[in-house]
């Protein structure tokens, strides 16, 4: 890498605002934030950017770095071709608060909509599983609420479906329920219905973002959608319900 | 310095701020299963060179994947000129592939460009996803079905092809390289269907509790091989797909003499 680098960076809020060039030095190891925060340090004391743990952990650095939804403090900047400008980006699917800072409270408010975990046995003796029952729902635990997801997901993102759709993080947050060896409680009609899961379409764009590399399309939406069509699309099994529950 | 003003952000078909070549994979898609369209369709309509040796002595019937399984000659006579036997099963592999979930998203990706690639815009008319119109999808199960048994079909085709005459009239076992297409054929087409995610769903999937249920460590391994193949199910997708347009390409190739069915050496060699 040369240098020094341009970073284009995006200033202003909803409604207007404009790509600012800086020029920053490159060190070996640099990742997008520490870019980020070499411009405050150095030229803008008042950019807007959020961040916490740097570790790639507390998700809350996610912006979009050449067109590309990332975690700045992930994203190293030796991966970029030299002598070209980084354009660096808040997340297009949500409100800009200021430059590179976005409002999420609309993730928060899908979150209330589901019902947490109802346990099925009383006893601390019952309430054990297997480490094999532990291990499927384990991976959607990972999610660090980054909403990388939610930005990329073009229910959302193109076709702005906030009030009808409740997108993959929340997908992932019911399948770790709904496949919870011990939960009682039924979300398929959730599902369904308030959270739009036939609105996806499997294209996987959630999936390619994850910085959790959490299998969001194959390991939650397509077994959450499998569910469903058992609930409510399969034939056959509506004609058995039909036929035999009074 | 100020350079661009880029708020509020651009939406559209094909607008983006990506800066890479974000066409190439749709575009590869939509070309590889145009070709595979193309070339099979003509095929099917084809209506000829589907099967080689039938029912002729001293070699193993080879037919196209395509035309498994085929009515007895008899039926055949009745069906008229134009309707090609492929026609009565093709809705089944078709209807499989149509409706399985990987190839849901390379088509709607390729060719419906909903969306084109991630972060990429797209037509923002109507958008229903798979709610009304695409609910059919979810009949998915029922295609699935009928692959299994087409995976029984198949694979006593491959036990056909190695069924030979020999001189004196007694039935032998014997390899040929047809049999062997049919025979990776099969095994691909194995490997798709079981990577398939309603399978995975119906082996185990849709069980929460593995301790609660009957034959626990059967279920649970069954539903642990499916995932095992599930994660590569769109390379299966792929590969099987290239591996059944050329076990027909192949039976075409023989049945229609283009390709020897063996070096007249090698015959001589075997019966000897
Ligand atoms: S797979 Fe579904 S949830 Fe994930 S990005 Fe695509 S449409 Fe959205
Ligand atoms: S599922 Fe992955 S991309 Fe989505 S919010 Fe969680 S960690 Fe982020
Ligand atoms: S700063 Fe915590 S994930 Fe990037
Ligand atoms: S999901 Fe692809 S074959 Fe079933």
């Amino acid at each position: 890498m040369s240098d020094e680098v341009i970073l284009k960076i995006y200033r202003g809020d909803d409604t207007s605002g404009e790509m600012v060039d800086y020029s920053v030095p490159v060190a070996p190891g640099m990742v997008v934030l520490d870019a980020i925060h070499t411009v405050q340090a150095t030229h803008a004391p008042d950019l807007a950017a959020r961040w916490n743990c740097k570790a790639g952990k507390c998700g809350s650095c996610g912006g979009e770095v050449n067109g590309k939804p990332r975690l700045m403090c992930m994203d190293r900047m030796d991966k970029y071709p030299d002598n070209e400008p980084i354009e660096i980006r808040p997340m297009k699917s949500f409100p800009i608060m200021k430059d590179l800072v976005y409002d999420v409270a609309w993730n928060y408010r899908v979150n209330e909509k589901i019902p947490p975990i109802e346990m099925a046995a009383e006893s601390d003796e019952e309430r054990l599983f297997s480490q094999e029952e532990a291990d499927r729902v384990q991976e959607f635990r990972k999610c660090i609420e980054c909403f990388l997801c939610q930005n990329v997901c073009y229910v959302i993102r193109e076709h702005d479906k906030k009030q009808e759709f409740g997108g993959p993080r929340f997908f992932v947050r019911v399948a770790g329920l709904e496949m919870h060896p011990l939960d009682k409680a039924n979300r398929l009609g959730l599902l369904k219905n308030d959270l739009g899961l036939g609105y996806c379409n499997i294209t996987k764009c959630c999936t390619e973002v994850c910085p959790e590399s959490i299998a969001i399309t194959d390991n939650a939406i397509i077994p959450l959608k499998e569910r469903v069509v058992d609930e409510f699309y399969d034939p056959v099994k509506k004609l058995f319900r039909v036929l035999f529950t009074k | 310095m100020a350079s661009e003003v880029s708020a509020p952000r651009e939406y559209g078909l094909g607008k983006t701020e990506r800066r890479d070549s974000w066409w190439v994979g749709p575009l590869a898609t939509a070309l590889g299963f145009g070709a595979f369209i193309l070339y099979s369709t003509f095929r099917d309509i084809y209506n000829d060179d589907y099967v080689s040796f039938e029912g002729r002595a001293g070699w193993g019937e080879l037919l196209s994947p395509f035309y498994s399984p085929l009515p007895p000659e008899s039926i055949r006579g009745l069906l008229p000129i134009w309707f090609s036997p492929a026609f009565l099963i093709l809705w089944a592999p078709g209807g499989f592939r149509l409706t399985c979930y990987y190839y849901r998203k390379a088509y709607y990706r390729a060719y419906f460009l909903d969306p084109p690639a991630c972060a990429v815009g797209e037509s923002r008319s109507k958008y229903r996803g798979e709610t009304r119109l695409f609910l059919f999808q979810n009949l998915h199960r029922y295609f699935l079905y009928f692959a299994l048994m087409f995976l029984v079909l198949l694979s006593i085709d491959v036990v056909r092809a190695c069924v030979f005459e020999s001189k004196d009239g007694g039935m032998t076992f014997g390899v040929s390289v047809g049999s062997l297409v049919l025979l990776a054929n099969v095994t691909l087409l194995s490997m798709y269907t079981f990577s398939c995610h309603s399978l995975r769903h119906l082996v185990g999937g849709n069980i929460d509790c593995f301790s609660c249920v009957a034959f626990r460590k059967g279920r649970y391994k069954l539903w642990k091989g499916t995932s095992f193949l599930n994660k590569n199910h769109m390379l299966w997708a792929w590969v099987s797909l290239f591996m059944v347009g050329f076990a027909d390409f192949y039976v075409w190739m023989v049945a229609s003499g283009t390709i020897p069915e063996m070096p007249d050496e090698l015959k001589e060699l075997i019966e000897k």
